[in-house]
């Protein structure tokens, strides 16, 4: 079978899953059984979805302070008796939605197999002409014709990206059917998810960028739907909407960027875009000014969907949604579209040495920022959103400095870790009943053994530990920063540091929540449980892939396996084949560096160690010093970013600018409608005194005038007939007298 | 036997007409002024039976034609006198008046 030419069915068994499920799943799913259902005799009263019991994720908040102990209306881990989709109708979700992410990764697999026995490792299919012949002018005066096709492009780049969202996406489907179990909505969520696998593959297949736009924003739909999933919490709708509206100051980026292209260069296809570089003759040392632009207008958008400061602050508000939604979209797929275009622009980035020194700054402070963040949180799933965004800061550092191949290999390798550690701590969660505050859990080491494990591979491997994956990438990441010509000494050890922090916050997560005393409270306690197979079996697929994903890079050094065994950077070769110059550095001295970053992950793990397993009072003793006290405060209220936002851009700009508006609209808007309202007013009455006297007074002039001439006629009218006839008599005497007289 | 000259019926006429004119000029009510155009009407009369009597022969024949438009005279002034005195008696009706000068519904 080619799977080459078939490469557009990979996106449409999703969106064939996704339709089945939000067109007939309602009709399926009549009546959820509530709780209020199965006492006898009461009917359930509840809309759709609108059961407020059985929600795991009881996201507290950034305020886990103000947690209340209630937990009695959480039961719903004793109710596995009586999910809320009866079992055919979850079988056939069950059977339907992962299956056909399965079907997308088995085409997916097929297709880069095959690509792969290509010499020409690229393949377009074009199935239909979208958006056909515009001719317009571009900036330079010459004719061009703008068409933007239903086109598939399948290249080793979008391999990796298909391969990564298919396999993952597969796994955390498997998860999430047993995650969802005793959700409402069963159907809904699945409905959801399988449409966000089908826009990210249309975004990672297309062939140009109006294409790729339209699986941004559908991602981003589907982002928003289901971070709002538990529509009926306040605080997950605000979320969404937090989501879709800070993405939206990056997607005017974005559009901005590509309209500028399609100005610029005449085209928005990838495989247009080098020969219309190259026929514009722009090098690194004309024309740079409108390619910088460009780029940046592109970078904005990628910060926004890659939550890149400073449009980081939604994503982790959006762990607000359902746990696997987290590890799907918020860390594994969708947040990496953002470098995924820009790895896919390097030809751009890369004659863009302004640009690119901007995005491996952000990438960079994102990192840095997020990580000291991520130091004092206590919300679990909050951890590994800060996490999230300091990864995704590394790989713009990767992508800043020239190192596209090593951004992608860190999104790959921190796929399989991320959606490991975001399902573990669903896990955890689905065991504590709920509970994400870390302050609340403790010593579940034993209590749930394979998550435990996962998750330890999982830290050890983000932590940055040889022979797991995180470290090959990230070591990667921080040799390149430091030895390339766009990167910098400043900037690694920032990336150092960074990977540091990274250490601690992962081993205090994992102190905190498995080892040391069990601080949880007697009533969840007697419920925690390990999770079913369904979620414990992709946990330890993930656990594999984190182990063995990145030896596909191995660094340079390790001569071993043969001169430069590097599998993954000679997979990516031909997509950037204009990369950064690596500057000449002698082997001792990476040796030096590897092992400088390895001793900063184990100098991080063990401070950790020692803080929150051998002497838990002593973070305590530093929360509560002056002297650190204000600087936890900070960092535990995430540098008042959120506030700063409110204060500038909801207070500032959106209420203020309603006030310069609202006064614009009374004074210009309404002034001006007013303003003709009062001519309109002036000039009628002009009209009507114009009516009145020169229109109206010329007619009654003349009536007047003829009246007055008739006065004296009228005076003979008297109506006496002895008076008309005394007149005939005169007249008739009159001519006889005329008569007698000549 | 000594016809009577024209000229007398003339001064007939003219003074019938006379008396007809100023009759209908002065007196105020209708029904003398209604007697009064009767006079005007007979004078008139007077006049072509005169003339009609004076004129020469034709062929042998005396000319009537003075005659004949007097008769037609007689005939109209009688139609004239009926409906003169039905629009009086439907004025009285209405108006209690049979004084001209108290009559002016056609005034302007």
């Amino acid at each position: 079978m080619n799977f080459l030419d078939n490469i557009w069915l990979i996106p449409m068994f999703p969106l064939l899953g996704a339709a089945l499920m939000l067109v007939f799943g309602r009709k399926l799913d009549p009546q959820p059984v509530s709780d209020v259902a199965i006492a006898p005799g009461v009917e359930p009263v509840f809309e759709h979805g609108h059961d407020h019991g059985h929600s795991h994720d009881h996201g507290h908040g950034p305020h886990t302070h103000d947690h209340s102990h209630d937990h009695s209306h959480d039961h719903g881990h004793d109710a596995h008796g009586h999910g809320h989709v009866h079992a055919p109708l979850k079988f056939l979700i069950n059977l339907i939605c992962p299956g056909m992410v399965l079907l997308s990764f088995i085409f997916s697999a097929g297709a880069v197999w095959q690509l792969a026995q290509q010499t020409q490792r690229v393949h377009e299919v074009i199935k239909f002409t979208w958006l056909a012949g515009l001719p317009f002018h571009m900036a330079n005066g010459n004719n061009a014709i703008f068409q933007a096709d239903w086109g598939f492009l399948l290249d080793p780049l979008s391999s990796v990206m298909i391969l990564v969202v298919t396999g993952i996406g597969f796994l955390i489907h498997v998860y999430s059917t047993g995650y969802m179990a005793h959700d409402n909505g069963y159907y809904r969520f699945f409905g959801y998810l399988n449409l966000f696998v089908f826009f990210m593959l249309m975004l990672v297949l297309a062939n140009n960028y109006a294409l790729l736009f339209v699986g941004w924003e559908g991602v981003g739909l589907c982002s928003y739907l289901l971070i709002g999933f538990y529509f009926h919490k306040k605080s997950a709708g605000d979320a969404g909407k937090k989501a879709f509206i800070v993405n939206r100051v990056g997607d005017s980026g974005f559009i901005l960027g590509m309209l500028l292209m399609l100005s610029v260069l005449g085209t928005i296809k990838f495989t247009d875009i080098g020969p219309a570089l190259a026929a514009g003759r722009f090098t690194v040392e004309s024309g740079l000014g409108v390619l910088s632009v460009m780029t940046l207008l592109l970078f904005i958008g990628a910060t926004g969907k890659s939550a890149q400061f400073p449009l980081y602050v939604w994503l982790p508000d959006a762990m607000e949604g359902p746990t696997p939604v987290s590890a799907l979209i918020h860390a594994a797929t969708m947040v990496t579209a953002g470098v995924y275009m820009v790895a896919r622009s390097s030809a751009l980035f890369q004659l863009t040495p302004a640009t690119s020194t901007v995005v491996a700054s952000v990438g960079a402070f994102t990192a840095i920022l997020a990580a000291t963040i991520a130091l004092v949180q206590n919300d679990i799933k909050r951890v590994l959103a800060y996490s999230t965004v300091s990864q995704l800061g590394y790989m713009f550092l990767a992508l800043g400095v020239g190192a596209y191949w090593v951004a992608v290999f860190h999104l790959f390798t921190h796929a399989f870790f991320k959606a490991l550690l975001f399902l573990g701590s669903g896990s955890v969660i689905h065991a504590m009943s709920g509970e994400q505050d870390m302050r609340r859990m403790g010593a579940l080491k034993d209590k749930i053994p394979i998550t435990h494990w996962t998750m330890f591979v999982g830290s050890v491997a983000i932590a940055g530990i040889p022979g797991l994956a995180g470290f090959f990438s990230k070591d990667e990441i921080l040799w390149q920063t430091f030895s390339s010509k766009q990167g910098s000494q400043f900037l690694y050890v920032v990336g150092l540091v960074t990977a540091g922090m990274t250490a601690f916050y992962m081993w205090r997560l994992m102190n905190l929540t498995f080892y040391g005393k069990s601080r949880v409270s007697p009533e969840v306690e007697s419920h925690i449980h390990e999770s079913g197979p369904a979620m414990t079996v992709p946990l330890m697929v993930l656990a594999v892939g984190s182990v063995v994903a990145g030896w596909l890079g191995v660094p340079k050094l390790w001569t071993a396996f043969g001169e430069n065994f590097r599998l993954f950077e000679a997979w990516l070769a031909p997509v950037f084949a204009l990369t950064a110059e690596e500057g000449e550095h002698s082997p001792s001295l990476e040796w030096m560096l590897m092992g400088t970053s390895v001793a900063i992950a184990i100098i991080g793990i063990t401070i950790a160690r020692y803080f929150y397993h051998h002497k838990p009072q002593i973070p305590d003793s530093m929360e509560k010093s002056p002297l650190l006290k204000p600087l936890h405060g900070l960092l535990y209220n995430k540098w008042y970013v959120d506030e700063i936002y409110d204060f500038l851009f909801v207070d500032g700009l959106c209420k203020g600018g309603g006030t310069l508006l609202g006064s614009f609209d009374r004074n210009v808007v309404d002034g001006g409608v007013n303003g003709a309202g009062w001519l309109t007013r002036f000039v009628s009455k002009l009209s009507m005194w114009w009516d009145t006297w020169i229109v109206d007074g010329a007619v009654r002039f003349g009536s007047f005038f003829v009246k007055m001439l008739s006065y004296p006629v009228c005076m003979l009218q008297t109506g006496r007939v002895q008076r008309y006839a005394f007149f005939v008599v005169v007249g008739a005497l009159a001519f006889l007298g005329y008569f007698v007289i000549r | 036997m000594h016809p009577i000259p024209t000229v007398n019926y003339l001064v007939l006429s003219a003074a019938l007409l006379l008396i007809g004119t100023v009759g209908v000029l002065t007196r105020r009510n209708v029904v003398i002024i209604l007697m009064s155009i009767e006079l005007i009407l007979n004078a008139v009369n007077i006049n072509l039976i005169a003339f009609s009597r004076s004129l020469p022969l034709v062929e042998g024949h005396a000319n009537v034609g003075g005659q004949v438009f007097a008769i037609f005279v007689i005939t109209d002034a009688v139609a004239e006198a009926a409906v003169g005195l039905g629009i009086l008696i439907a004025l009285f009706r209405n108006k209690e008046t049979v004084l001209a000068d108290e009559i002016d519904l056609l005034k302007w």
